[in-house]
């Protein structure tokens, strides 16, 4: 597998990683999000990583760029799924993934991407 | 010490998922629990990077381990021969790096395993042995 799929449901880019990425597949999978949201115009972007055993210090990085790029390109990015021993060593290792919005499935992850487009289309402002 | 000794080439990105596979199943196999397997796969899978990426290639060797009756643990060791660490003083600071990643990979791992050492000759290559105890 050389390509991580990306889904695209109304504005939302869905991926769910299910293999145990080497890193060209990782930083693959950053230039085609980045790519995608454009091309689609997407407003959020939602990763599962709920089927990764580990997320190592590049991993997170990964994750990190995705983030800040689709910021920058008016998307928002929520990170699904994290396993609990994956989040007790990330901190371990000295990576707390600031900058990065989290939930903890995929509903939740909608549910908070929902609030946050919401927040930002209400006009600046305010009622 | 009664141990078996197990030896895995480390020379590309998929040489690193594989380091991280064979871990897994022996830490596994060690009998450490589910937080302590992703810990010491995660400490192999920075190190086996390091070794791809800085050291241009080297050797995983995976050894079981026994301190005592009823202690044992997981001992791994990543060789290359590459050019070396100038300043490992400075390696083993948060947030060094000196290829524009994070600079956690050392540090980092040394948090997750018991006992971490490193011998690097600079021009010849670097050797990094971690071991993690069962609790």
């Amino acid at each position: 597998m050389d390509r991580i799929p990306i889904l695209k449901l109304e504005d939302v880019l869905l991926v769910s990683i299910q293999v145990d990425m080497h890193d060209q597949l990782a930083l693959t999978l950053q230039d085609d999000l980045t790519q995608k949201i454009v091309t689609t115009r997407a407003r959020a972007v939602l990763i599962d990583i709920s089927a990764l055993e580990m997320v190592d210090s590049f991993m997170g990085r990964m994750l990190g760029n995705i983030a800040s790029m689709s910021r920058i390109l008016d998307a928002q990015t929520v990170v699904v799924g994290m396993r609990p021993a994956v989040a007790i060593t990330l901190v371990e290792l000295g990576l707390s993934l600031p900058g990065i919005r989290t939930a903890l499935n995929v509903d939740a992850g909608l549910a908070v991407m929902r609030e946050v487009l919401a927040r930002r289309d209400e006009p600046a402002n305010g009622e | 010490m009664a141990s078996d000794l197990e030896t895995f080439p480390v020379r590309n990105g998929e040489d690193v998922v594989r380091a991280r596979q064979i871990v897994r199943s022996r830490a596994m196999e060690v009998g450490f629990s589910l937080v302590e397997q992703t810990k010491i796969v995660t400490a192999a899978s920075e190190l086996a990077r390091n070794t791809v990426i800085y050291g241009g290639g080297g050797e995983m060797h995976v050894e079981r381990v026994y301190g005592g009756p009823k202690r044992n643990g997981l001992r791994l060791t990543f060789e290359d021969k590459g050019p070396g660490i100038a300043d490992i003083g400075m390696a083993m600071q948060d947030g060094y790096s000196t290829s524009g990643g994070l600079g956690l990979g050392l540090p980092g791992t040394r948090r997750l395993m018991d006992d971490f050492e490193i011998t690097s000759d600079y021009g010849k290559g670097t050797t990094i042995t971690v071991r993690r105890w069962r609790r």
